[in-house]
């Protein structure tokens, strides 16, 4: 065995992926876990776990891995973190525990997010039962929103003692998990279902169909249904689009619709009654982790895909994975290139896109090179379909419905970092709602900091 | 799960549901909507909240079979349960919101058409309660297609109605009876509020800006979520793009873009059209398919 090198991991091949909606990634098998665990040469001063937003143990559980104890390895995960199995998937590893692992300085990276969702996995297929709150203290706490950021406020508040309600806007719980990342990356059933179940089973509820700020307030919650303490983590679910002409024509979406349609509503199964536009020949604009997410499920459902993009590929802010993985699986980049124009046919459905091409120059602010229009380079593309990937931004149904509650000029929840404790007394929030679009491990990590908060919060009032 | 307490057929394809919903029905105010979800694999279907009543938490909806989804749903009976009855969406009727004084020195207008019939009745209704009188006029195909008539001339001022083949009341379209009463009856009136098929809502406020009535009219677009996360429902107003789920449904129908919304609202009605068809040719073809005409 090569130590430098991590052992491999089986995935479905690309050719035939590309046509289902099977999870990519396979997945160790025990004993290939336990070969790779025993590649962690278990710091003493652990790097992985500083780079962990919810500061998982990494090499204690890993120890145990090494030993075949998957067991005491899922306790060991259990201890700070809620959705092992989500996170083992979606986490961007390679910047966070992965990127900070003393084994990637001479060959690669301890796969810790592989071995993290090998012994999730091996927990939930060997019904390994989550550790119980030890004593119930009876305060109602409410906690807005069933996505990564509420489920572990929610678990961690169980896991103290706390009385915990979850109010989730949708029919089914678990926010971005459900709606937003695809089957193909993130099991529905098998994976997100088992781990909320894992959070009902430490005491929470949850109340599907409620939408705070309409069904009932924040200052409601508090006055009339007796919670001492709300967390708000209802995520950044607006989508916004490039306001140039043409983009309200049929068959022009926005990747959270195009996403909630084929997650959560299942349009892809002909047994379920939701329809989705397929498309013949679909561009996805933007080049994050959503754009890769829409354009390999435009291709699922049988369309040419295109990933438009104005900036170079070394600044598409999707994980490397995720790029590789839709290259592999037939997306084609255009790369350098910005849409002026949807073109539009008489019965008012999208018939093609107007773009020009780009060229990179000085760094703006972001520190990214500032993508400048190449003169004389507009051309038209045809296309039935395009899905518009630019990110999203906090609703506003919330904060403007409850008092006190302020927010900066990007419509986010001004919270503290260590706290998550809002400008109204009791109301805590993290994740999405206070940082505007990021990824299901911060949001973990504030709703983590929240639950201290909140428990600090009311051992004072 | 929300249980249906009564189910009622209004007409052919239109039928009444009162639904337990405690949460919506505490909460809700005339001219906001409610999305509804039968079962697992069952559409998210938003429809206009036709009553409601606090002390009982029911809420009343009334929908028309348009498609597979609705068909489906008209199977349901009394006793059986939605599993999904999400509200209450949407911001409410200004008229709510206006206090009771100044609504008393308005002449008001109601513009009824079809199923929409039902979405006007709670704020005529509402506006009775509150000692004001509104004129109302309601279209439909054919007297058999007329819905809830009679609770509607217990709360209107004045009530007009229109059908297509002249079976009940005036023969023709509603525009031509709100022309006659301004233009030969001597009527005036304040403010008008359209809700029905967009196409007649179209031809309201074309006829209402020659008239000089400021219009307002509620949009059902095809939407998923209902609260701001989809943009499926976006429609252009003057020179702004709405979410009709968060800043409508109700708009002024004077600055709405109808014939991008009425394509918009086609959309899926092709394949919603195609799977009807297949599950059974023929009548239950409402039109919406892009191809036949038909605008409901």
């Amino acid at each position: 065995m090569d130590v430098f090198k991590r052992v491999p991991i089986s995935e479905q091949p690309a050719d035939v992926r590309n046509k289902n909606f099977e999870e990519v990634c396979l997945g160790y098998t025990k004993e290939e876990a336990m070969e790779e665990a025993s590649r962690c040469i278990n710091c003493k001063n652990a790097q992985c776990v500083k780079g962990c937003p919810v500061s998982i143990n990494i090499p204690g559980f890993i120890e145990q891995v090494k030993e075949g104890n998957m067991e005491e390895a899922f306790k060991v995960i259990g201890e700070s973190s809620a959705l092992p199995a989500v996170c083992g998937r979606v986490c961007p590893q390679e910047s966070q525990c992965e990127g900070k692992c003393i084994r990637g300085i001479k060959g690669e990276a301890v796969a810790i997010g592989k071995l993290e969702r090998f012994v999730a996995d091996y927990a939930r297929e060997n019904k390994v039962a989550v550790a119980q709150p030890e004593n119930k203290n009876g305060k109602k706490v409410a906690v807005i929103g069933s996505g990564p950021a509420g489920l572990t406020c929610a678990g961690d508040l169980a896991k103290m003692g706390y009385d915990v309600t979850i109010f989730e806007a949708l029919h089914e719980a678990g926010g971005v998990l459900v709606y937003g990342i695809p089957e193909f990356r993130l099991p529905k059933e098998t994976v997100v279902k088992s781990e909320i179940e894992n959070v009902k089973a430490l005491g929470v509820k949850i109340e599907t169909n409620v939408i705070i700020g309409k069904s009932i307030t924040i200052d409601e919650l508090m006055e009339e249904e007796g919670f001492e303490a709300v967390f708000v983590g209802s995520g950044a679910g607006l989508p916004k689009f490039m306001g140039i002409p043409g983009e309200n024509a049929n068959g022009v979406f926005s990747a959270n619709e195009f996403l909630t349609r084929n997650n959560l509503m299942k349009a892809f199964l002909d047994d379920h009654d939701t329809p989705i536009t397929k498309g013949k020949k679909v561009a996805v604009i933007g080049g994050g982790n959503v754009a890769m997410d829409a354009a390999r499920t435009a291709l699922r459902l049988g369309a040419e895909t295109h990933i438009v993009y104005r900036r170079s590929e070394e600044e598409l802010p999707a994980r490397v994975e995720e790029v590789h993985h839709a290259k592999e699986e037939g997306v084609i980049f255009d790369l350098l290139t910005n849409p002026t124009e949807i073109l539009v046919n008489e019965d008012g459905w999208v018939k093609g896109m107007k773009c020009v091409k780009m060229e990179l120059g000085e760094p703006d602010e972001s520190g990214r090179r500032r993508p400048q229009i190449v003169e004389g380079s507009e051309y038209e593309l045809e296309l039935d379909t395009v899905i518009m990937a630019l990110g999203t931004a906090p609703n506003p149904l919330i904060s403007s419905t409850t008092k006190g509650l302020d927010i900066n000029k990007w419509q986010c929840i001004v919270a503290d970092e260590t706290t998550g404790a809002t400008t109204k007394p009791g109301v805590f929030a993290g994740g999405d709602a206070v940082t505007g679009a990021a990824t299901v491990i911060l949001a973990m990590g504030a709703g983590k900091a929240a639950a201290q908060g909140i428990d600090e919060y009311l051992k004072n009032k | 799960m929300y249980k249906i307490n009564v189910k009622e057929k209004l007409a052919d394809k239109i039928f009444l549901m009162v639904v337990e919903a405690p949460r919506v029905a505490r909460s809700c105010e005339p001219g906001q909507f409610v999305i509804v979800k039968m079962d697992e694999k069952g559409e998210r279907i938003p429809l206009t909240i036709c009553d409601y009543n606090r002390a009982t938490g029911e809420v009343t909806i009334v929908f028309q079979i348009v498609g597979a989804s609705t068909e489906r749903m008209a199977e349901l009976e009394a006793g059986d349960y939605f599993t999904d009855f999400v509200g209450p969406l949407g911001c409410a009727s200004e008229l709510v919101e206006e206090s009771v004084e100044s609504l008393k020195n308005k002449k008001i207008l109601f513009v009824a058409g079809g199923v929409g019939t039902a979405p006007v009745y709670p704020q005529v209704k509402w506006l009775h309660e509150q000692g004001v009188d509104a004129d109302v006029v309601v279209g439909a195909k054919t007297r058999d297609m007329l819905i809830l008539q009679k609770e509607m001339e217990e709360v209107a001022g004045n009530l007009y109605v229109a059908t297509d083949d002249g079976s009940c009341g005036f023969k023709g379209l509603v525009t031509e009876v709100v022309k006659n009463l301004v233009e030969n009856e001597g009527k005036t009136y304040d403010v008008c509020i359209a809700i029905g098929p967009m196409i007649m809502m179209k031809f309201v406020t074309i006829l209402t800006k020659e008239l000089n009535i400021p219009t307002i009219v509620s949009l059902n677009p095809i939407m998923v979520d209902g609260t701001g996360m989809c943009g499926a429902c976006r429609v252009t107003v003057g020179d702004e793009v709405k979410f009709a789920c968060v800043d409508g449904p109700e708009f002024d129908g004077h600055l709405v873009n109808f014939d991008e919304a009425m394509k918009r609202q086609q959309m899926y009605k092709t394949e919603e059209g195609r799977a009807i068809l297949k599950q059974r040719e023929g009548d239950t073809h409402h039109g919406g398919c892009g191809h036949c005409g038909g605008d409901k």
